[in-house]
């Protein structure tokens, strides 16, 4: 490729990677986003994708996580096509995007437990999950009647019951106030530590040991 | 992990949907009432004799139904889309074809029975032929799911476009002719006591067809619009 829109510092090299990112091109209103990025993520990587507003990070985010459709280029998931395995891959993925998923006639107790439930997860132990973000004594409040960073802490709940390998998360802290910040950053990295991986994307910097997080860089192009 | 079964999956969805309903009675309620409204409306426009009302009487409910279970489409998925559910629903690790069908018989149990429910009663206030009342409960209850099915693939279709209320009718009232065509046969054929059930094994057919076809050209919809 002419000009390199993407700068990785790879500080690993795993030969069993879990996602494997080939040849990816994506193009939003017939400008190019991105071209050609290549990149792993192995167990134990941090993956915080940075750029500009309008550089792509949630596009790409979402083409990882199979919800879009890469103009060109290939995502491995264990160096198997995505496409040919999306229950498997599924089962190993939590996405959240930057829509929290909550729904606004539901309490905040029984969001989380459908959502635990929708992922094949056990929903016993859904009251002292949201005590872990802070949502205790608010577990039979409607939804509707929460505020942004709540709706956020119930869909970020998943992740202290979550058993996926790969977390994805698109603007993760979004609403959410320092405390909530450091706690999530410290489970970012246990899941990381218990072989799991996380990509994400924010505009905060992360107060993780700078040797801990891979960064992928995209630059805003002008078409 | 413990992986649903997809009677899990399925019931889970259900249940969800029926409760966000039930909580929000609106949506339940509008489509009935706009139903009523249209079939009530009709002996007071073209006037109360018996004669007229019963020859047209299958006409006004099938279109009246057809109309309000158009109306009730939108919320199928549109909700679930603003608010971010959808895409959970789409990454979960069951088959897409279980979610939307879920969803879709969910629909169907907030309007489909309800139009069914009370379709009797407002074919009395139009002196439906009294031989007549079998046929309209058996093509209700084959044509009402119909409606459901089809119109999904439209509301999946157009689930990411800000006003697509007409490209929705437009997608979808042809698709819905068919069944109304066949429907209001069986009710004429039934109110001249002559055997109807050839109109019913073709809405029938529909019905199996689309509950096998409908819930693939959803997912498939659903995933072009979500891209």
């Amino acid at each position: 490729m002419s000009n390199l829109n993407a700068k990785i510092e790879a500080t690993s090299t795993n030969i069993n990677p879990l996602l494997r990112a080939c040849g990816l091109t994506c193009i939003r209103e017939e400008r190019v986003l991105f071209e050609a990025l290549n990149f792993t993520i192995a167990a134990g990587d941090i993956v915080q994708i940075e750029g500009p507003n309008g550089a792509g990070k949630t596009s790409l985010l979402r083409i990882l996580a199979g919800l879009s459709q890469p103009y060109d280029g290939n995502i491995y998931f264990q160096e198997t096509p995505l496409a040919q395995q999306r229950e498997a891959f599924h089962q190993e993925l939590l996405y959240l995007g930057h829509l929290p998923g909550v729904k606004d006639e539901m309490t905040a107790q029984e969001n989380l437990e459908f959502n635990l439930a929708l992922h094949g997860l056990h929903t016993g132990s859904a009251e002292k999950t949201l005590s872990e973000v802070n949502l205790l004594g608010f577990e039979d409040a409607f939804a509707s009647h929460l505020s942004a960073g709540q709706h956020r802490r119930i869909s970020l709940a998943r992740l202290w019951q979550s058993q996926a390998k790969i977390w994805i998360l698109d603007e993760p802290f979004t609403a959410i106030d320092k405390l909530g910040v450091k706690k999530l950053e410290a489970l970012f990295l246990q899941h990381a530590d218990n072989g799991g991986c996380v990509v994400l994307t924010t505009h905060q910097d992360l107060s993780l040991p700078a040797e801990r997080v891979k960064k992928v860089t995209l630059a805003y192009r002008f078409s | 992990m413990t992986q649903l079964s997809y009677r899990a999956a399925f019931a889970l969805i259900v249940k969800r949907d029926l409760m966000i309903a039930f909580r929000h009675r609106d949506d339940i309620v509008n489509p009935l009432l706009f139903f009523i409204i249209v079939v009530t409306l009709f002996p007071l426009g073209v006037g109360p004799e018996s004669t007229t009302l019963s020859r047209i009487a299958p006409g006004i409910i099938w279109v009246a139904a057809l109309l309000a279970t158009l109306l009730s489409l939108d919320r199928l998925f549109k909700s679930d889309y603003a608010d971010g559910s959808l895409e959970q629903m789409l990454l979960s690790p069951h088959p897409v074809f279980i979610l939307v069908l879920a969803k879709i018989v969910a629909h169907w149990l907030l309007t489909g029975l309800p139009l069914i429910l009370i379709a009797p009663l407002l074919a009395v206030l139009l002196h439906l032929h009294e031989s007549s009342y079998g046929a309209l409960m058996l093509t209700l209850l084959l044509g009402t799911p119909v409606l459901s099915l089809l119109g999904a693939i439209g509301v999946a279709l157009t689930v990411g476009i800000k006003k697509g209320g007409v490209l929705l009718s437009l997608l979808v009232l042809p698709l819905y002719i068919p069944v109304l065509i066949f429907a209001t046969s069986a009710i004429d054929t039934a109110a001249m006591n002559l055997p109807y059930s050839g109109q019913l094994a073709i809405i029938a057919a529909i019905f199996f067809a689309s509950l096998t076809l409908a819930p693939f050209a959803v997912s498939a919809a659903l995933k072009v619009s979500t891209n």
